[in-house]
């Protein structure tokens, strides 16, 4: 009888001892598993050498009870504390035979049967219940290898994820790094268009120098003659003045003239300064503010500039101007700097063409250079047109591209209708468009908002 | 004698006026004033024996001055008055132009009127 306790304390122990996986989890609590193992191969061992059988009858339950009691006092073993308890049924009729026993001998002895047959289903009841631990066990072993599993495969993933994430820190700098010089780039670029933008003005600057001193030089010439004349005219005042006899008719004529000398003088005056101011507009950086300016005068200056500055340039160049100014327009708000440049641009377009075509068919052809001016419902029209050599469509299509230019290499900058176009759209919200026909015209119509 | 001016500048006639007041008064010139080319084509139809002496400004719009130095010459071959020509671009290649064509003088801008008075007297 004692073997069987012995068989069942020792595979217990190995069993706890594998349960709760001691060897690697609890150091400590494993050299105890494993002190009551060799205690519990001793006792055994010891039930030999003394052969006091007696009391190992005593000894083996209470040892199984004894171990039934450790497995519920330390929380380690909580794992194996319900299958401890299938001990206790075995270990405790085999304590109570022995005690009854030991008590009433008489009785024990009459009762043999039953207490070896309770003793027996005990047994038989550890092997079940071992057996269906270790079902359940197995069952769990099952379920815990599926959940290594899935950790391995989360750890994977996780390794994959955090890989990815290294990746993607890498690429956003190399992205970063991309953006930044995108930008330095895009501001290069600005730098370069403004320049270019300034390059541009400076070289219709250029154009309308030699314009402008004719300009300037006729009221100019004015002004010194008729302050000559005037001069003259007074000298003659005073020796009419000292004669005994006054002709008060040549008096009153020569005072006439001088008034009328000193207003021409004021006349001519006026416009060199309106000319010098003018071009000091053009050339000054635009304010970007609107303002409220006559139309009809700017397009007649700016007619007359564009037509000296090619006359400045091409000595034998003539050509028709003809201003058509809507007297009603009145002032219209616009950035004046900017709109000049777009008109003295297009004029001067107007005029090249109209002077290529005289080259090309100098005997019976009339070179001229409209400007209309048009007040419309909501709007302001602006026609420049020109009976010039016109574009075929595949100019046409192109002419609002920067840097697309029919001019030789070196006579224009090829920007100058591209920035128009940003001006009257950009800058104005007004439209801009072309109707041409090749070798007969060109029309640029503007309409600005009002 | 009858002097023709062609200038698109309307004040050259008041400043001719002024100029030439002692000859006008006098008698000794007479000016007429046109301000195109096409303008003094139709009067010299018109005073064609009266005018001896024609001044034209070289650059106008339309017809120019060269331009119509050319038509005076073609057109009267025969009896051709005297042609100055003025530009306010005095360049060679414009001066060689004209007189090529058949200008008889060519001034630059500004006129000098004492130098013109003495030209204009030399030709009477």
């Amino acid at each position: 009888m004692s073997t069987t306790s012995f068989l069942i304390a020792f595979f217990f122990i190995n069993y706890v001892r594998k349960a709760i996986q001691s060897e690697s989890k609890y150091p400590e609590l494993d050299r105890l598993i494993v002190s009551a193992r060799y205690f519990t191969v001793g006792l055994f061992a010891m039930m030999f050498i003394f052969d006091e059988i007696a009391i190992f009858r005593f000894i083996w339950p209470s040892y199984l009870i004894f171990l039934v009691w450790v497995s519920h006092e330390r929380d380690e073993l909580e794992p194996v504390r319900s299958t401890s308890l299938s001990l206790l049924p075995y270990a405790a009729i085999t304590l109570l035979g022995e005690i009854i026993r030991f008590v009433a001998k008489d009785f024990y002895q009459q009762f043999d049967d039953f207490f070896e047959a309770g003793k027996f289903f005990a047994f038989v009841w550890v092997f079940i219940l071992w057996l269906n631990n270790r079902k359940q066990e197995k069952a769990l072993e099952a379920e815990r290898l599926k959940l290594e599993k899935q950790e391995e495969l989360g750890r994977i993933t996780e390794e994959q994820r955090s890989q990815l994430e290294v990746l993607v820190t890498e690429r956003t700098a190399e992205l970063r790094l991309q953006k930044e010089e995108l930008e330095k780039a895009l501001d290069h670029l600005k730098a370069t268009q403004n320049q270019l933008i300034h390059a541009e003005k400076m070289a219709s600057l250029g154009e309308l120098t030699a314009g402008i001193a004719h300009e300037i030089q006729n009221p100019l010439n004015f002004v010194n003659n008729f302050s000559e004349v005037s001069v003259e005219l007074v000298e003659e005042l005073k020796e009419e003045s000292q004669k005994p006899e006054q002709d008060t008719e040549l008096i009153h004529e020569l005072l006439t003239d001088i008034q009328q000398n000193l207003q021409k003088i004021q006349h001519h005056g006026k416009r060199a300064d309106s000319i010098v101011k003018g071009m000091l507009q053009h050339s000054r950086t635009s304010s970007g503010q609107k303002e409220n300016v006559d139309l009809n005068a700017m397009a007649d200056e700016y007619l007359r500039l564009a037509y000296h500055g090619l006359r400045a340039k091409d000595k034998a160049f003539n050509a028709k101007m003809v201003p058509e100014l809507d007297p009603t327009l009145g002032k219209v708000n616009v950035l004046p700097q900017d709109l000049g440049r777009v008109l003295l641009n297009m004029l001067t377009n107007a005029f090249y063409a109209v002077s290529e075509k005289k080259r090309q068919q100098p005997q019976g052809y009339d070179p001229t250079v409209w400007i209309v001016t048009q007040s419309r419902p909501g709007q302001v029209v602006i026609r420049i047109r020109d009976n010039g050599t016109g574009m075929p469509e595949s100019v046409k299509q192109k002419i609002f591209q920067p840097f697309f230019t029919t001019k030789p290499t070196g006579q224009g900058t090829g920007l100058g209708l591209s920035l128009s176009y940003d001006i009257i759209t950009k800058g104005h919200g007004g439209t801009l468009e072309v109707v041409t026909q090749e070798g007969a015209f060109t029309e640029f119509i503007i309409r600005l908002p009002r | 004698m009858n002097i023709l001016v062609v200038d698109d500048e309307r004040d050259v006639q008041t400043l001719f006026e002024q100029r030439f007041r002692r000859e006008i008064r006098s008698g000794e010139f007479q000016f007429f004033f046109t301000f195109s080319g096409e303008e003094a084509l139709s009067c010299l139809e018109k005073e064609d024996s009266e005018i001896v002496l024609i001044l034209s400004d070289i650059n106008m719009p339309g017809m120019s001055g060269l331009e119509l130095l050319q038509s005076i010459r073609q057109t009267h071959p025969h009896s051709p008055p005297v042609v100055m020509m003025i530009t306010a671009y005095g360049d060679d290649e414009t001066h060689a132009q004209a007189l090529q064509l058949g200008a008889n003088d060519f001034l630059t801008k500004p006129l000098n009127f004492g130098e013109l008075k003495d030209k204009l007297k030399e030709t009477l």
